[in-house]
């Protein structure tokens, strides 16, 4: 068996111990720094990475609050706004509707007084054409002239038992 | 051709490449040398070329360089804790060496120096050493506590010290023979059924799909034995810093 030949022991020790030190001085000094490194970088960065992430997060979630506010702040505001002027509209159209109404109501008054004025002056004239023609009509009855007066009382008296 | 196929064992003969002595030691560059030379370049050329662009998205490459790194890293931290952190060079050392030279050997032609018991007893015992040396810088004489099993009746302990310090002395042996054995029957074995596969002729295919399956195999025992005598290797360390 080759594996027990002992003067092959010594050189299988000698480079074993050289390789096997230089592997270990390459691992330790070079090789396991590096992607220690590498790996710790990431580890850092990954870190850092999900921090600033909640940060922004935690911004937008602010961003979001702060609009929502401001958008419900708007929308009062509009709110009261429409009510003030449409209380003022109310209150304006109130008060022209009052005055327009007290116009109306003189006016009505008025004419109502105009109207009366005029049946009354119509009333009293009717009355004298209602004598006129009476006297006229006796003259031509009785051929002589009648006193106005008496025609007067006469048309009064009829309109009297008429009534 | 008929004499190598009978002697399986040759592909585990030593050359001497360049033959040099210094005084009386045979410091010889070897097959065994050359291979482990190749180990080791190809080791530093997978890390430090994986690590060269230092990405932070990593390629695959790099993947697997970090990947080995953490692979070594979260097994001392679940075989010894954050106490082993300072051995981790170490470990990871030992377990690239072992894992390439398992893997190289896998190459047609190639010297798989891990089958050499002397190598591996070497490695095995500079472990040994190294751990023994460990618990008593940790732990002083009270190192020795380990050989004592608690809550055994005192007339017991009788039998029980010398079974523990044999158990901790036969360790580097069984370290190192379950790694050079296995690595030495796979290549052995390789070895036969691709002779087979030449005597038989036409009949060869059969050992050749046989063989076919061994080598699938090989692969999957040069990485297991590489972990094994790694996860050993941590498994003593932790007894040495924590006892029992």
């Amino acid at each position: 068996m080759p594996q027990l030949h002992f003067q092959d022991f010594p050189p299988q020790l000698v480079w074993l111990a050289i390789t096997f030190v230089v592997l270990y001085l390459l691992m330790s000094k070079v090789a396991l720094p590096k992607i220690g490194q590498v790996l710790d970088a990431r580890a850092v960065r990954i870190a850092d990475d999900l921090d600033r992430a909640t940060k922004l997060k935690d911004e937008a979630a602010g961003v979001l609050a702060a609009y929502e506010k401001a958008l419900a702040d708007a929308r009062a505001q509009a709110q009261a706004t429409i009510k003030a002027v449409s209380e003022r509209m109310q209150k304006d159209a109130e008060a022209r509707e009052g005055a327009l109404a007290k116009k109306l109501v003189a006016d009505t008054e008025a004419a109502e007084g105009r109207i009366k004025a005029a049946r009354d002056q119509a009333m009293a004239s009717l009355s004298q054409v209602a004598a006129e023609i009476t006297r006229a009509a006796a003259e031509k009855l009785i051929g002589q002239p009648v006193n106005d007066a008496v025609a007067q009382a006469a048309v009064a008296a009829a309109a009297k038992e008429r009534a | 051709m008929a004499e190598k196929a009978i002697d399986p064992l040759h592909q585990f003969e030593i050359v001497r490449l360049i033959p040099a002595k210094i005084g009386n030691l045979d410091v010889s560059f070897t097959n065994a040398s050359l291979w482990m030379v190749i180990a080791i370049a190809a080791v530093t050329v997978f890390l430090i070329g994986g690590m060269r662009q230092r990405a932070l998205v990593p390629g695959r490459w790099q993947s697997m360089a970090e990947l080995s790194y953490e692979f070594i890293a979260g097994m001392i931290q679940d075989n010894v804790g954050s106490s082993g952190k300072k051995f981790f060079p170490f470990i990871f050392t030992l377990f690239m060496f072992i894992l390439f030279g398992n893997m190289m050997g896998m190459v047609p032609y190639s010297f798989t120096f891990t089958s050499h018991i002397i190598v591996t007893f070497a490695m095995a015992f500079v472990v040994f050493i190294g751990v023994t040396i460990v618990g008593f810088v940790m732990h002083g004489a009270h190192f020795l506590s380990f050989f004592v099993p608690k809550g055994v009746p005192k007339i017991m302990l009788l039998l029980m010290v010398p079974i523990e310090v044999l158990s901790y002395l036969t360790r580097p042996v069984s370290l190192s023979i379950r790694l050079f054995a296995n690595m030495m029957a796979g290549h052995t074995m390789l070895k036969v059924f691709a002779a087979f596969t030449v005597m038989l002729g036409i009949f060869g295919v059969a050992p050749l799909a046989i063989n076919v399956a061994l080598t699938g195999f090989e692969f999957l025992v040069a990485f297991l034995q590489a972990y094994v005598f790694t996860v050993l290797t941590c498994i003593y360390l932790n007894d040495a810093i924590h006892l029992h």
